[in-house]
C-alpha cells in the first residue's frame, strides 16, 4: 500500500483562506432577482385575508406569490421527509411563529424586504399550544385540521424492545432509579444560513438550482415529485456549504418559492434567509421529553432500562430519518452496556412550533439516547454510592461479546470499550481528580467530574430497511482515470466542511498507489456525480467512503487485466504490491496505474472481454451500520454564588475505526465538543405562552465562543469495523452525541453537596443557581 | 432618501459608487464590489463572519453603513495576500487545520492579523479573548488558536528571532 492515509493538509483550504470559496450567496446570475418571505408574527391563527396589492405596486417588485398562486401551480403544499405535508405558503391558517405566508420577488435585496411591509394580512388568532403534554390533553386546539378527520395533535406511537421481559426484570430488581429529563429544543445554526438560486430556462424547460443542500440528489428527486418537472431536466448544485450539521438536509418552503418565482418571472431568483428566519423556521433538533428508568442489582450490575418519550415535532412532522424509524435510532438507548432487557416507547405530537427535528449532528436521535442512558448511569451510581467510572467499567460490553446484538436489535460491529474508558481515565488522572475534588469541597469549592461513554450507530444504511421518502440509502460513486494517470472521483455525498475533497482522494490514492494530489473529488452537482443520499448521520465515510474504496478496487482489477497484456503474463501471475501490479517473483516487471492507464487508452491489444479504459462505477449498499464509540470526561468548576459553570478540562477518547486523515478526524471531534458545551450550558430554543420563539437571534440563542471552550484533550483507540472495506467508521457527530452528557454529569457532580439530583439543559447560570436553591427550572417554556 | 456618492479604498484601490444611505458595508463589499470573501452571518454583530478592517480596526461590517466608510480604507480577506504571497495567518490556518467549512475563516483571519500586529506573541488566553466576538461552528476553536500561534511563531522567526517553524510560506 502507498500509505496515502495520514494528516494531509486539505485541498479545500487554498480557496477558503483567500476568500475564494463559492457559497450560494456569492452567486450572481445575469438578470437575477431577489426573494424575501413574509412570515407570521402569530403562532396559531386563521388567515382571513392576504392583500399583496400595495407590494405588487412597488416599482422594484417583479412578483408577489401567495399560497393562492402556488396552489394554481400545485405547489402550495409539499411533502416532508416524514411523509407528512407542509404548507409552502400558508393558505388556511398559520401554525407556528415565523411560518411562510407570501414571497416577494424584487430587483434587489432591500426592495424585496421593503415590500414585505406592504403586504396586509388579517389574522383571526387561535389558542396556542407549545407544551407537548398539553397538546395531548382533551380539548387542546387541533393544529392539523388540514388533515382529513384529524381531531387531536397525536402523530404516532412507536416502541422497541421486549416490554414484558423488561417489566419482569424491573419487578425483581434490587434497585430501580427513575428520572424525568428534557433534551430541549436546539438548533444547529450553521454560520451560513439556508439559501438558493433558482434558474428556470423556459426554452429547454431545464431548472438549475444552486442551494445549501446536504443531499443534492435526494433534493432533485423531491423537486421532480413536487414540481412535476422531469428529473432529467433538473440540476441541483451544492457549491461550498458554510456548515450544515443537519440543518441543510430538508427542503424548505423558501426553496420552492424561489423555484416558483423563477418559473413565474422567467428570471433567476435568489433567496437567502436571515439569521432569525434560520433559527425560527428551519429544522430544529431534539425536543424530547424523556422518562428513564434503570434497574440494577445492589452490587451495581445493570439489568434493564426503560424509557418513555414524548417527542415534540412542531406543527408539521418533518423529521428527517429512515422511514421505518420514526424516532430515528433512539432505541440504541441501551448504550454501551450489557443489559438483559430494554424497552422504549415514543409518542410524537404536533405543537405550534417550527417543524423539523433530528437535525443537529445527532446521528438520528442517538444523541438523545446517549444522554438518557448516561444520565441514568450517573443517577444509579449516586443511588448505589458507587463511583460512576467504576459502575460503567463494571457494566461495559466486553471485547469478546462483539459482534453484539443489543436488546432492541442493533448489531454492534466491533468495540473494545474498557480500553477506551481506561485510556480516558488515565489521560484525565482520574484518581487525582477525585482527590482534588474532595479537597476543594472541604474548602467550599464546587468542582465536578463527569463521564459519558457512548456508542453510536452511523452510516445509514442497509437498503433492506433504510430509506428516506422511499429512496434507499445506498450511494453511488464513479471513478474516471485519465490516460496520463490522473483521476476524477465523483461522489454523491456533500461536504459542509468535513474535507471530502481531501479524504476521499486519500482513500482512492491508498487503493491505487497514486498521489492524493492526482485525484480530484467532484461533489455537489447532480449532473456530474452518481446518485446517492447525501451527507448527514455521519454516513459519508461509512457509505460513500466504502464506495470510493470499492470503485478503486474495481479499477485496480481492470488495471490487472491491462497490465497482464502489457507485461505479457497471465493475470493470475500478477500481484498488487507497493502500489503497482508486478509479476510474482519478478518485481522488476511491474506497471503502475499511470502506465496502465495510458496503455488502457492505447492501441494495445487487450485480453478478451477487456474493452479498454479503466473507468468504473459502484453502488455501495452497506451491510450494517458502523458503531463508533468513545469515553469522555469533563471537569467543571461551578460558582455557587452565580451558578456560572466553567469547563476546565475535557478529555475525549474516540474510536472511529481506521482514521483516513487523523487531522480531519480530530477537527471533527473538536467541533462536536464545542457543540456539547453549547447544548449543555447555553443553547435552547424556548417559547412563551403565546408561542413567541425566544431564541430567534444570536442575541438570545447563545453559541459557544473561544472563551467558553477549553483546550480539548484528545485520545484514540482504533478498533476497525469488520464489514467496512477499509475498517473505518463515521465520526462527524460522535462528539456532539457524546459530550453533552459528560458536561451535565460533571455539573451535577459538582452540585451533589447541595442535594441536586438533576437539572435540565441548558445549565445556564440562572438554571444552576435555581437548582442550588432547590428549584428545578423548566428550560423550554417561559411560563409555569 | 436619494442615493449618495461614496469613495472607499478597498484593499488599496479606490472605488466610487452611488449607494443608498442605508446600504450596509457588507452588502457594499459583496454585492457592489463583488468581493464575496467577507460573509454575512447574523445581522446582530454576534458572529463576526463579516469582520473587515475599517482603517486599522476590525469591524463587523453587517452593522456599519457603507456611507460610514466614505473616504476611509477597508481591508478584506482578498487583500491579505500580497504580491502573490500569502499572509502568514493564511498559511497558518491551512497548515493547522484552522478551518473546516471556511465561512468564518476570513473574519477570523482578519482579527488574527490585527492581534499579531499589536501583540506579536499572544498567549492562548489572549488569542481566545481576541477572537471571542466571533463564532466558528466547526472547529471548536482549538485549531484556530493553534493557527494564530503558528503565525506568531513564524513571524517571530522572520524578525530574526528564534522559534520560527521550518518551511516557507508557499503557494
Amino acid at each position: 500500500m502507498s500509505g496515502a492515509y495520514g494528516p494531509l493538509p486539505r485541498k479545500e483550504d487554498a480557496r477558503f483562506i483567500r476568500g475564494r470559496g463559492l457559497f450560494v450567496d456569492d452567486i450572481t446570475l445575469p438578470g437575477m432577482l431577489y426573494g424575501a418571505i413574509l412570515r407570521s408574527p402569530l403562532a396559531h391563527a386563521r388567515i382571513v385575508s392576504i392583500d399583496p396589492a400595495a407590494a405588487r405596486a412597488h416599482p422594484r417588485v417583479e412578483a408577489v406569490l401567495t399560497g393562492e398562486e402556488l396552489a394554481e401551480l400545485g405547489l402550495a403544499w409539499m411533502p416532508t421527509l416524514s411523509q407528512d405535508t407542509q404548507a409552502v405558503l400558508a393558505t388556511d391558517k398559520v401554525r407556528f411563529q415565523g411560518q411562510e405566508i407570501a414571497f416577494v420577488v424584487a430587483q434587489d435585496r432591500y426592495s424585496a424586504r421593503d415590500a414585505l411591509e406592504l403586504i396586509h394580512v388579517e389574522y383571526e388568532p387561535l389558542p396556542v399550544v407549545v407544551d407537548a403534554e398539553r397538546a395531548l390533553e382533551p380539548g387542546a386546539p387541533v393544529i392539523r385540521d388540514d388533515l382529513p378527520g384529524k381531531a387531536d395533535n397525536h402523530i404516532f406511537d412507536w416502541e422497541a424492545g421486549d416490554k414484558a421481559a423488561t417489566d419482569a426484570v424491573f419487578a425483581t430488581a434490587d434497585v430501580v432509579v427513575s428520572q424525568d429529563m428534557l433534551y430541549p429544543r436546539s438548533h444547529p445554526a450553521p454560520l451560513e444560513t439556508c439559501g438558493i438560486v433558482a434558474d428556470m430556462d423556459r426554452v429547454s424547460g431545464r431548472l438549475t438550482v444552486w442551494s445549501t443542500s446536504q443531499a443534492p440528489h435526494a433534493h432533485r428527486t423531491i423537486y421532480a415529485l413536487v414540481a412535476g418537472i422531469p428529473e432529467h431536466k433538473i440540476r441541483v448544485i451544492s457549491p461550498d456549504i458554510g456548515g450544515g450539521f443537519g440543518n441543510k438536509v430538508p427542503i424548505y418552503p423558501g426553496y420552492i418559492c424561489a423555484i416558483a418565482g423563477a418559473m413565474t418571472t422567467g428570471r433567476p431568483v435568489k433567496w437567502v434567509e436571515d439569521r432569525s428566519e434560520n433559527l425560527m423556521s428551519t429544522s430544529f433538533a431534539r425536543d424530547y421529553h424523556m422518562h428513564g428508568e434503570i434497574a440494577a442489582t445492589a452490587g451495581g450490575r445493570v439489568l434493564a432500562l426503560r424509557a418513555r418519550v414524548l417527542a415534540d415535532h412542531g406543527s408539521f412532522n418533518a423529521t428527517a430519518q429512515p422511514t421505518k424509524y420514526p424516532a430515528g435510532f433512539f432505541h440504541i438507548f441501551t448504550g454501551s452496556y450489557d443489559l438483559r432487557a430494554a424497552h422504549c416507547s415514543v409518542t410524537a405530537v404536533y405543537t405550534n412550533k417550527a417543524p423539523g427535528g433530528v437535525a443537529y449532528s445527532c446521528s438520528f436521535r442517538v444523541t438523545e439516547a446517549v444522554f438518557l442512558v448516561e444520565r441514568m448511569m450517573d443517577l444509579l451510581a449516586r443511588e448505589l454510592g458507587m463511583d460512576p467510572a467504576d459502575l460503567r467499567m463494571k457494566n461495559l460490553l466486553r471485547p469478546e461479546q462483539f459482534p453484539y446484538t443489543c436488546p432492541t436489535g442493533w448489531q454492534y460491529d466491533s468495540g473494545d470499550y474498557p480500553r477506551a474508558l481506561a485510556l480516558a481515565m488515565d489521560m484525565a488522572g482520574y484518581p487525582e481528580l477525585r482527590r482534588e475534588q474532595a479537597a476543594r469541597r472541604e474548602r467550599g469549592e464546587y468542582m465536578g467530574i463527569g463521564i459519558s461513554f457512548f456508542t453510536e450507530g452511523v452510516g445509514a444504511g442497509p437498503r433492506s430497511h433504510m430509506d428516506i421518502l422511499g429512496l434507499g440509502m445506498a450511494d453511488g460513486v464513479s471513478l474516471r482515470v485519465h490516460p496520463t494517470g490522473t483521476a476524477v472521483l465523483g461522489v454523491s455525498c456533500q461536504t459542509q466542511g468535513q474535507g471530502h475533497e481531501t479524504t476521499f482522494a486519500q482513500i482512492v490514492a491508498h487503493e491505487l498507489g497514486m498521489s492524493p494530489g492526482d485525484i480530484d473529488v467532484v461533489h455537489g452537482d447532480t449532473d456530474r456525480t452518481p446518485f446517492g443520499l447525501g451527507t448527514y448521520g455521519s454516513r459519508s465515510t461509512p457509505v460513500s467512503g466504502a464506495a470510493a474504496a470499492m470503485v478503486a478496487r474495481k479499477v485496480r482489477e481492470r488495471a490487472r487485466a491491462v497490465a497482464s497484456a502489457m507485461l505479457e503474463v497471465s493475470p493470475d501471475d500478477l500481484e498488487w504490491a507497493a502500489g503497482r501490479w508486478q509479476v510474482r517473483g519478478d518485481p522488476a516487471q511491474a506497471a503502475g496505474i499511470a502506465e496502465i492507464a495510458m496503455a488502457a487508452h492505447s492501441a494495445l491489444e487487450l485480453p478478451d472481454g477487456v474493452e479498454g479504459h479503466l473507468d468504473a462505477e459502484v453502488v455501495y449498499n452497506p451491510p450494517n451500520l458502523t458503531f463508533p464509540f468513545g469515553a469522555y470526561i469533563c471537569v467543571t468548576d461551578v460558582d455557587p454564588g452565580t451558578g456560572q459553570v466553567t469547563v476546565r478540562r475535557f478529555i475525549a477518547v474516540d474510536d472511529c475505526g481506521v482514521r483516513i486523515n487523523p487531522m480531519i478526524v480530530e477537527g471533527q471531534v473538536h467541533g462536536g465538543l464545542a457543540d456539547g458545551i453549547g447544548m449543555a450550558l447555553m443553547q435552547v430554543i424556548a417559547f412563551d405562552a403565546e408561542g413567541n420563539c425566544l431564541g430567534g437571534s444570536f442575541m438570545d440563542y447563545l453559541l459557544p465562543t473561544s472563551v467558553e471552550c477549553p483546550s480539548w484533550e484528545l485520545g484514540q483507540t482504533v478498533t476497525p469495523s469488520p464489514h467496512h472495506p477499509i475498517g473505518a467508521k463515521g465520526v462527524g457527530e460522535s462528539a456532539t452525541v457524546g459530550s453533552p452528557a459528560a458536561i451535565v454529569n460533571s455539573v451535577l457532580d459538582a452540585l451533589a453537596p447541595f442535594g441536586v439530583r438533576h437539572a435540565d439543559m441548558p445549565l445556564t447560570p440562572a438554571n444552576v443557581w435555581s437548582a442550588i436553591q432547590g428549584r428545578r427550572l423548566r428550560t423550554d417554556l417561559a411560563f409555569p | 432618501m436619494p442615493d449618495m456618492q461614496i469613495t472607499v479604498t478597498v484593499n488599496g484601490s479606490p472605488f466610487t459608487r452611488e449607494v443608498e444611505p442605508r446600504l450596509l458595508l457588507i452588502h457594499f463589499l459583496r454585492d457592489d464590489l463583488g468581493l464575496t470573501g467577507s460573509h454575512w452571518g447574523c445581522d446582530t454583530s454576534n458572529c463576526g463572519a463579516c469582520v473587515v478592517w475599517l482603517d486599522e480596526i476590525p469591524v463587523k461590517s453587517c452593522t456599519v453603513l457603507a456611507a460610514m466608510a466614505d473616504g476611509r480604507r477597508v481591508l478584506t480577506v482578498e487583500g491579505l495576500e500580497r504580491r502573490g504571497r500569502l499572509d502568514p495567518v493564511q498559511e497558518a490556518f491551512a497548515r493547522c487545520h484552522g478551518l473546516q467549512c471556511g465561512f468564518c475563516t476570513p473574519g477570523m483571519m482578519l482579527t488574527a492579523r490585527w492581534l499579531l500586529d499589536h501583540h506579536p506573541d499572544p498567549s492562548p488566553a489572549e488569542i481566545r479573548e481576541a477572537l471571542s466576538g466571533q463564532v466558528c461552528r466547526c472547529t471548536g476553536y482549538e485549531n484556530i488558536v493553534r493557527s494564530v500561534q503558528w503565525a506568531a511563531s513564524y513571524e517571530a522567526g522572520l524578525d530574526g528571532k528564534a522559534g520560527a517553524p521550518a518551511g516557507e510560506a508557499t503557494q
